[in-house]
């Protein structure tokens, strides 16, 4: 019998935490491959080794899906690297992006109690590598799917769309997912660049969704097409879950916004990510790429949109943004990565005007200086203007990246429920006004990030199960015990339509 | 390229050239068939390697199942359209329809007006007022003579038509504007204008009707990406507010709109789009010499 295992201390884990490998700084911010090249098997077990297995898991809290980290540390530690995915796919679908993607620091790594003395286990990474390794191998978890009669409808193919249909086909559904662009994929195809989040992981995840008998259709704009109404009334559908996300990008309304030369964000990344207009001409879309760019915004899309610009040959990139560094709500390690990169970041400083080269187009925006007021709603403390002191920053392209509002489509077309603000509105399950119909995701919280669209996806998921009456295999049923008149054939009569069985003790 | 037949994507069933830049393709989609109505748009991508590019629906056949696009070839991928895309063949993408459809009112006597690419959109919505009951009077605008199509469709949904030809090969010698005064002149009870077309023109409609306070609805096309209200290129100024073409529109007030604003707008990307036409007709040019 093996000798029970000692206790670990923060004495005896490797005190610093294991470097990723990264593309050289001037070089990568010339081309498009990924930056962060991750782990090797032996920096994973390494950093692995600097879990402590503390009973209280923060992690798994700090993480809006709840992945069991310590788990599938455990299993990595052991060298079971397909023991470590099964547990984080009980929970999550998409290791490979979310180690990519997700603001860890403010979630699972940010509450990591190696965190308190040293720096946190790098929890992202090693769940990237796993999802890595998993695309590697080709593991997919598809399970024993017992097949109901009931067919789910999901408008969206982004995170949100991905996570309710993969849960929605393990619980039997048939489902098919729509999205308006010729690719799936949502968000992480048209706005997060290939040099942080491949197409081909994204790829290789839609692929797994569609082992569990998922169906994309492209091409097909829900709401012009045929309604949300229609899809329940005529087209068959016993529940719909909507995840268009916000898309409708936001500008100041400041002069000189219409003037050829600015754009938003959503625009810069879809013609060269989805449309490739990186490899204009070999693609037909353009782009006309900015000598000298800023970008309005310090968000992850600000970074995305300013680490494009220099890969797309710009020799200047500044950022604008009215709050200081620290309220910046981009990722650290994006904000990182662009300065190492050569973004020059301008923080305290707000754009007044976008000024007019005399030929329609852009010679460059003038400013003006904030500082740091009272703390407004957000907590965050509110920019306030100094008087007197604006300035001039030269720029040939300008770049919203200041966030999105509600997109109208669905609303248009639907007698959805909107809030205030043109969101969908939903109670505390993600139920909008019509039955049946569920939504989550940016089009119901305004922009937010990849994993907590996820988490709404999976809670919609969770909801429409309970909806259509299926047994929901994440929740513990209370133990009854089966009576002779509660039971047929030894399967619980309360429960219908459901997908897996609990068997009788 | 497009794609031959049996690949994914959207079969072409009939094709009809007017001209030598000026085709016509009638695609198979029954369900957007079904969907359209007037005043909207479709965005069609040819191939893997093409650009998104918003074209509005001329026609659309709900028993055939089709929609018909007309297209002219003025650029780089409209030109490949016109020599890859044949009956049998099929486009990459499809999508749509797109924006909000046109408001067909009461309005008891309309004046539709089309001209170059706007001929062909504006046949739903003539066709749509004849419905509704509305006394309908076509204004079409062509180059010349031999440029003229759909003479006979509009013949069939219009009360009055009046063609203009820039040489008067046809019809009136002049532009649209001249139709619109004339149509004006002769019912002075006109009580709405529906105006597509190039944005010179649809400004100069605009300025016609505005002393006769004739509400004027125009179809904006400005340059567009998704078409879904997600990247925002294709925003216009209406009035003094700032809107999407593809989700607020595509039809705006004509009075409203800031048509010079427009006209630059539609510049973006003129170096680039010159230097892929350019290197189209070189390598036509090239694919031509090879024995």
């Amino acid at each position: 019998m093996a000798a029970p295992k000692k206790k670990k201390t923060i004495r005896m884990i490797p005190q610093a935490r294991t470097p990723a490998h990264e593309q050289e700084p001037l070089v990568r911010a010339r081309n498009f491959e990924e930056v962060n090249c991750g782990y090797h098997i032996e920096d994973a077990l390494l950093e692995a080794e600097r879990c402590l297995m503390c009973p209280e898991q923060p992690c798994v809290n700090g993480c809006p899906v709840g992945v069991r980290i310590p788990d599938f540390i455990q299993k990595l530690t052991e060298k079971d690297f397909r023991g470590a995915y099964d547990v984080i796919t009980a929970t999550n679908l998409l290791p490979a992006v979310c180690g990519r993607v997700c603001p860890q620091e403010n979630q699972c790594e940010g509450v990591c109690t190696v965190g308190e003395s040293l720096e946190p286990v790098a929890i992202g990474r090693l769940e990237r590598w796993v999802g890595d390794q998993a695309i590697k191998e080709g593991w997919a978890n598809v399970p024993y799917i017992e097949r109901n009669a009931f067919r789910v409808g999901i408008v969206g193919s982004g995170p949100a769309g991905m996570a309710c249909a993969a849960d929605m086909a393990k619980a039997g559904c048939e489902v098919t997912v729509y999205e308006a662009f010729h690719q799936a994929g949502g968000v992480l195809k048209y706005g997060i660049p290939d040099f942080r989040l491949p197409n081909e992981v994204v790829d290789a995840e839609i692929g797994k969704l569609e082992r569990l008998g998922v169906r994309f259709e492209c091409n097909t704009l829900v709401g012009r097409l045929f309604s949300i109404e229609q899809m329940i009334e005529e087209m068959g559908f016993h529940a719909v879950f909507i995840g268009t996300g916000a898309g409708y990008p936001s500008f100041m309304g400041i002069p000189g916004e219409s003037l050829n030369g600015v754009l938003s964000a959503n625009e810069l990344l879809t013609r060269c990510n989805l449309m490739r207009a990186r490899d204009f001409p070999n693609y037909d879309t353009p782009l006309q790429p900015g000598r000298r760019v800023a970008v309005i915004g310090a968000g992850n899309t600000a970074m995305d949109a300013m680490r494009v610009s220099l890969r797309l040959g710009a020799e200047k990139v500044i950022c604008l943004y009215r709050r200081s560094h620290a309220e910046a709500p981009a990722r650290a390690e994006e904000i990182h990565h662009a300065e190492e990169e050569g973004v020059e970041f301008n923080w305290l400083v707000s754009p007044v005007e976008i000024l007019d080269d005399g030929k329609k187009g852009v010679r460059g925006v003038r400013c003006i200086r904030m500082e740091l007021g009272e703390p407004d709603e957000s907590g965050r403390r509110r920019p306030v203007a100094v008087p007197g002191s604006e300035f001039e920053v030269e720029a040939d392209m300008v770049v919203y990246a200041i966030g999105t509002n509600a997109n109208p489509i669905i609303g248009q077309t639907s007698k959805l429920k909107l809030n205030k603000w043109g969101y969908i509105a939903t109670d505390e399950n993600l139920a909008t006004s019509i039955p049946g119909v569920f939504a989550g995701g940016d089009i119901v919280t305004g922009a937010a990030t990849v994993i907590e669209a996820m988490g709404a996806g999976r809670r919609a998921a969770g909801a429409m199960k309970a909806f259509l009456g299926l047994l929901d295999t994440d929740r513990v049923y209370a133990e009854r015990p089966a009576t002779a008149d509660s039971t047929l054939f030894g399967i619980d009569r309360a429960e219908r339509g459901y997908a897996r069985v609990r068997l009788p003790r | 390229m497009s794609n031959a037949a049996g690949g994914p994507g959207f079969e072409i069933v009939a094709r009809q050239d007017f001209s030598d830049v000026t085709f016509l393709l009638e695609i198979r989609h029954p369900m957007l068939a079904k969907a359209a109505r007037p005043g909207q748009f479709v965005i069609v991508m040819a191939s893997e390697h093409g650009e998104r590019i918003p074209l509005t629906i001329a026609d659309f056949d709900r028993s055939r199942g089709t929609i018909t696009l007309v297209i002219q070839a003025v650029g780089k991928t409209t030109r490949e359209m016109q020599r890859d895309c044949q009956v049998g063949t099929k486009l990459l993408a499809l999508v749509g329809p797109m924006g909000i459809p046109s408001h067909i009112g009461k309005a008891r006597k309309v004046l539709c007006v089309g001209g170059g690419l706007g001929v062909a959109p504006v046949y739903p919505q003539a066709r749509g007022y004849k419905e509704s009951g509305a006394y309908v009077i076509g204004v079409l605008g062509f180059r010349n003579r031999d440029l003229v199509f759909w003479e006979d469709k509009f013949r069939a949904c219009c009360d009055e038509l009046i063609l203009c030809t820039d040489d008067g090969s046809a019809g009136l010698k002049g532009m649209v504007t001249e139709g619109m005064r004339q149509a004006i002149a002769k019912h002075p009870d006109i009580d709405e204008c529906v105006a597509i077309g190039p944005p010179v023109m649809m400004k100069g409609c605009a300025e016609v009707t505005r002393p006769h306070h004739i509400h004027t609805i125009v179809s904006l096309n400005p340059v567009m990406v998704d078409g879904t209200g997600m990247c925002g290129g294709c925003r216009v100024k209406i009035g003094e507010r700032v809107k999407f073409a593809c989700v607020d529109g595509p039809d705006f007030d004509g009075h409203e709109v800031d048509f010079d604003d427009l006209m630059f707008r539609l510049q973006r990307y003129k170096p680039t789009e010159r230097e892929a036409l350019e290197r189209f007709n070189d390598s036509c040019r090239l694919r031509s010499q090879i024995p």
